[in-house]
């Protein structure tokens, strides 16, 4: 990582503690998670396992609904206000800016996931020691990487509007598709194209992750769409020469 | 990434056969010209002229369609870091992080234009105090009136130390006071740097350019210093004069009927005044001046009026 992508790094993650959308992320985030982990629906107390399954399963969707939340401004807001020609007339690429703004994205996300750290010391004590801490790593790092693929989509649904309500439904609804419509079409489907299908499907790799089989293909897949959702991100910050 | 006060002696801008479409309509047509360091290039033009687009181009933050830019020696195609280092831009409507205090905005784009960690304090300090914004260091940038805001956006765009200053339209919203601290600021620095201002503020290129260019339509219609400018608008003169001794009606026409003279109207309010417009190339102060002699009349003054830019603008840019 070089050093420009980590000032605008700083920089964003400051403006998401000074624009409150951080404590926003933070508390909705503790807020559902803790609730279905602790208090309902499938929680510790009625499953009586030392497992943070539960926390994960809610996770998986809670962060699905954040992330676009998060992203939706990275780079609509700087083409409205006309920032980002501030930003391009800088002695820096499009791909510093793009990692910075990602990296400000996964920077937040992970405090958010290190603010979950006393569930785990909670659970292990009232397991008695039963927790399976390998597990528990593994189900952060599923976290982590999903997030990470979210956040690559949605800075690219923001990188083509000047308009944040647009970039959230679109990195939403590009999300839905990999989240879960992929995996039911491939779960109906039999032979290759199912696999195919499920293949694209985030759930498959989460769960593969999750279950601690880490697997090449598993850290191909979130490697291929942070890579793809960036790339197309830096084409449409090119673009600006044939458009307008 | 390096901060270097590098004092290259070519370090002037060279616009070639510019050529920049947008979806089949030309906002640049193939203009070249030239501004070499110490210079204060003012760029005049209606709007939609491609003064912006020009502008663009040479801060590369669009690329030509056609022809290239250098910028001390460096190609916006081929070497754009190294041409953007040199640069400090001020883009239209000056765009600016609101949300953020205006020190921290000015540290931002100090780290960002690769001001090393140890001076960019001092630039910071520096820059407060050159832009006058010392007072207001603090405050968040939207709690700024838009002429501080205009300061902030001049104080980002030199944090670095630019060679090259690039700034588009940076007097508009501007109070007269202001505007004239702002010219000050910019003549001062145009002393050692390439300065490029665009503006549709005439009086403002008078004071403050060295040079300018008048481009309409994508092509330059127009180059060279106001006073060349002056010399190569069309050929009237306007000339105050105030004859007495005459009954207006008389003068009047007797200064009609002057084969120098085109067009003389009677200033109302003011006793035996008149303007008298000159056919500048036949010497009607001359004529004037005879005539008085002939026919005894006393004058009393004669003021001559420059061609002012706003004419020359007018002639060049409607067709």
């Amino acid at each position: 990582m070089n050093r420009p992508a980590l000032i605008i790094a700083k920089k964003e993650l400051r403006m998401f503690f000074d624009s409150l959308v951080a404590y926003i992320l933070l508390i909705a985030f503790l807020g559902f998670s803790g609730f279905f982990t602790w208090f309902y629906g499938s929680d510790i107390f009625l499953t009586k396992q030392a497992s943070l399954d539960s926390f994960f399963d809610t996770s998986y969707w809670t962060l699905f609904f954040f992330i676009p939340a998060l992203t939706m401004r990275s780079i609509a807001e700087e083409n409205k206000t006309g920032t980002i020609e501030l930003l391009l007339t800088k002695p820096i690429s499009n791909w510093q800016v793009l990692w910075g703004k990602f990296l400000a994205c996964l920077l937040l996300i992970l405090i958010a996931l290190l603010c979950t750290i006393p569930y785990i010391i909670t659970i292990a004590w009232l397991g008695k020691g039963n927790l399976d801490l390998g597990v528990v790593s593994n189900g952060y790092l599923g976290l982590l990487l999903m997030s990470a693929a979210y956040i690559s989509i949605g800075i690219f649904a923001s990188s083509i509007t000047g308009n944040q309500v647009v970039a959230f439904l679109i990195a939403l609804f590009t999300g839905i598709f990999f989240h879960w419509v992929f995996g039911l079409v491939g779960g109906g489907l039999t032979g290759t194209p199912g696999e195919i299908i499920n293949y694209i499907g985030m759930s498959e790799h989460f769960d593969g992750i999750k279950r601690g089989l880490i697997d090449s293909r598993d850290i191909i897949y979130f490697g291929s769409i942070i890579f793809l959702g960036l790339v197309l991100a830096e084409v449409s910050l090119a673009k600006r020469n044939t458009a307008e | 990434m390096r901060f270097k006060k590098e004092q290259s002696p070519f370090m002037e801008v060279v616009i070639k056969n510019l050529t920049k479409r947008y979806k089949g309509f030309k906002a640049v047509d193939n203009i070249s010209f030239r501004i070499n360091q110490g210079e204060v290039l003012g760029f005049l033009g209606p709007n939609g002229a491609g003064k912006s687009t020009t502008m663009k181009v040479i801060t590369t933050y669009i690329t030509p369609s056609e022809g290239d830019v250098e910028v001390g020696g460096y190609s916006v195609r081929t070497h754009p870091e190294e041409v953007k280092k040199l640069i400090g831009y001020l883009p239209e409507n000056n765009p600016l992080y609101l949300d953020m205090p205006v020190m921290d905005y000015l540290e931002f784009s100090a780290r960002l234009q690769g001001v090393p960690k140890d001076k960019v304090n001092q630039r910071v300090r520096e820059m407060l105090k050159v832009c006058g914004l010392a007072g207001e260091k603090h405050k968040l940038i939207a709690e700024l009136s838009k002429g501080y805001r205009q300061r902030v956006g001049l104080a980002h765009a030199m944090i670095h130390d630019p060679q090259v200053l690039i700034l588009d339209e940076p007097t508009s919203g501007l109070d007269p006071n202001q505007i004239i601290e702002i010219r000050k600021l910019i003549k001062d620095i145009g002393k050692q740097k390439t300065v490029i201002l665009s503006t549709h503020i005439l009086p403002e290129v008078e004071a403050t350019c060295d040079r300018i260019l008048i481009i309409n339509k994508g092509k330059i219609v127009a180059d060279g210093t106001p006073e060349t400018l002056r010399k190569q608008a069309k050929g009237r003169e306007v000339i105050n004069v105030k004859i007495e001794d005459g009954s207006t009606e008389d003068v009047r026409n007797a200064l009609k009927a002057l084969p120098s003279v085109l067009d003389v109207i009677v200033i109302h309010g003011k006793e035996h005044s008149f303007e008298v417009q000159g056919d500048k190339f036949a010497a009607p102060k001359r004529d004037i001046f005879k005539m008085c002699v002939d026919k005894g009349w006393t004058l009393t003054e004669m003021v001559p009026f420059e061609t002012s830019l706003e004419d020359i603008f007018h002639d060049l840019t409607i067709n």
